[in-house]
């Protein structure tokens, strides 16, 4: 199927509108992804025509909603080709939580003093911080492994780091601010020392082809509003029987099988990670999403993004006082490219940006150890998805120039 | 330049972009008598202000840091501002900047003089925390120094 980038914008209202008088030229997409009308129509007909709780109620619409949500979870299976089908698929709020709900459930039980969980320098807070906590409180111990001066994960320290007293591997597919890892062949390794692997593919499940099994991973977590999908909604896959063996992580409704004053017993996988009503909506609106992606097809997404990302590149890249961080190469990134202009802040240059209508990101990009390996306390950064184009870029980057000329050292004329 | 709007002019006033692109009163003082610092976590601005008492007044006073020329223009043209003023008047011209920032479409108070360059950020709620840094951090370091002329405690707001 031929990609028709313009066909493809009609499809996603937001793009209409102004900002500041201009078009929009929204470049934020790896903080969250504008939503086309398919995933909205979702939304509006369940609840419009068959709103109901799920997996409890004897009626029509208990019965269409659950039906809805349920096939939803099949559909996010199939998207990234889980093995095992739905019940791999645990429903959360977004990838976070999917990674808080692995340091709890799996660390609690399984986790000694003295253990160690491998992570990187460029990794997300996200998948810091529920380490850290679970950490701190076991006794076990973290350890980084270092980038080299391009950006990319240093081989020799994956070797160095991994060993017998690794339990957990966590790590980023794609970064939210420099490429790809090789995280197949960190999976191997992990797997040979006995160590478990989480991957965190909130960058990397909504811009690429995924096949949960060629990563070899034991945990991926992604985020339904990073690819098309509404906010409140994030996915959770593992395999089932690491579900059936932890223990739950939030108890409550939906999530038990029997109770009694004494105990409960658990419900079976994935809904033994479910407590409480669950965002039916937005899980199927995220189906309706994956469905989206699908009928346009993610090796043409990724086709797309990897010619937006080389054209990007190749522009900043003739700009002296640009400096790009990671990978030189589109082939190694998703659509993102983090940046910074001369010494003028990154906030400033959103601000200017914004007054020409682009929409980029400045700051930390919940990365803090990452920005002070960088060297620095913040970068600018943008962020493509299926339906920016070439001639968007470029309005980005003479925005950009212009910029640069507005902050230099010499005093310059307000630009008009 | 696809800048066409008012706004920005409002921001990024000639006179901030002079204080951003010429800091003053950056040099550290040898023995100050107080000193604090702030971080702003949204934008990572950084501000570290020194400052040294004279009988109850602010002989001489040190803003440096890192961040958006908002952030950093603001802590120079404190700094300016606050110099051989009394630890009181330093408090009610950070109230009155302050004051500045909450309600921009007010009439600023006369006493801000030239940092009524900085009217407009109250425009953009997302920067009034770079303007404010510094007033912040001096407030700490008021706090934490002995003013000159207060006993002991009295300071601790």
């Amino acid at each position: 199927m031929m990609f028709d980038v313009e066909a493809v914008r009609k499809d996603f209202p937001i793009l209409q509108r102004q900002v500041h008088g201009r078009p929009l030229v929204y470049l934020d997409n790896a903080a969250t992804t504008q939503k086309p009308r398919q995933v909205i129509d979702a939304i509006v007909r369940y609840y419009e025509g068959y709103n109901a709780n799920i997996h409890r109620g004897l009626h029509k619409l208990a019965e269409e909603a659950t039906e809805a949500y349920e096939g939803a979870r099949a559909k996010v299976a199939r998207f990234i080709r889980a093995p095992e089908g739905a019940r791999s698929i645990v429903f959360t709020r977004n990838a976070t939580e999917s990674i808080n709900l692995v340091a709890n459930a799996w660390g609690r039980a399984n986790l000694r003093a003295g253990d160690e969980i491998v992570l990187t320098v460029m990794e997300h807070h996200s998948n810091i911080i529920p380490w850290q906590l679970i950490a701190h409180e076991k006794g076990a111990v973290i350890r980084y492994i270092d980038i080299d001066d391009d950006g990319r994960l240093r081989r020799d320290q994956i070797e160095a780091l991994i060993g017998p007293r690794t339990k957990m591997v966590a790590m980023v597919h794609a970064s939210n601010v420099l490429g790809i890892n090789p995280v197949a062949e960190v999976a191997a390794m992990a797997h040979r020392h006995g160590a478990l692997m989480l991957v965190d593919g909130a960058q990397s499940v909504p811009n690429m082809p995924i096949d949960v099994a060629e990563l070899g991973c034991d945990f991926l977590a992604f985020s339904g509003h990073k690819m098309a999908g509404p906010t409140g909604i994030g996915v959770l896959w593992a395999r089932p029987e690491l579900l059936e063996s932890m223990d739950p992580f939030l108890g409550g409704g939906e999530m038990i099988s029997r109770v009694t004053l004494e105990g409960a017993t658990w419900n079976e996988v994935p809904y033994k990670y479910e407590a409480g009503t669950p965002n039916i909506a937005g899980g199927i609106a995220l189906g309706a999403a994956v469905d989206y992606l699908e009928n346009l097809g993610m090796a043409n997404v990724r086709a797309h993004e990897k010619a937006l990302t080389a054209h990007a590149l190749e522009r900043l890249g003739a700009l002296p006082e640009v400096t790009v961080y990671g990978p030189k190469s589109a082939d190694e990134r998703v659509g993102v490219v983090a940046f910074n202009y001369g010494d003028i802040h990154p906030h400033d240059l959103g601000q200017v940006l914004d007054q020409a209508g682009v929409a980029i990101r400045a700051g930390h990009h919940c990365a803090q150890p990452l920005m002070r390996r960088l060297g620095c306390v913040a970068t600018a950064r943008a962020s493509f998805y299926l339906y920016n184009t070439p001639a968007e870029i470029d309005t980005f980057v003479k925005a950009l120039g212009e910029a640069g000329r507005f902050f230099a050292p010499q005093p310059a004329q307000m630009p008009r | 330049m696809p800048v066409p709007e008012p706004e920005l002019d409002e921001l990024y006033r000639e006179l901030i972009l002079d204080h951003y692109r010429s800091p003053r009163h950056r040099q550290p003082l040898a023995h100050p008598d107080a000193r604090a610092e702030g971080y702003n976590p949204l934008c990572g601005d950084e501000i570290e202000v020194e400052i040294d008492f004279d009988d109850g007044v602010i002989s001489d006073v040190s803003c440096r840091g890192r961040g958006c020329s908002i952030s950093q223009a603001s802590g120079s043209m404190m700094a300016a501002a606050v110099k051989g003023h009394t630890v009181e008047e330093a408090r009610s011209l950070t109230a009155a900047f302050k004051e500045m920032m909450i309600n921009p479409d007010a009439e600023p108070s006369e006493a801000l003089g030239d940092l009524e360059a900085f009217q407009g950020v109250g425009r953009f709620p997302v920067r009034v925390k770079c303007a404010t840094l510094a007033w912040h951090v001096l407030g700490e370091g008021l706090a934490s120094g002995d003013g000159g002329d207060h006993p002991q405690g009295e300071n601790h707001a």
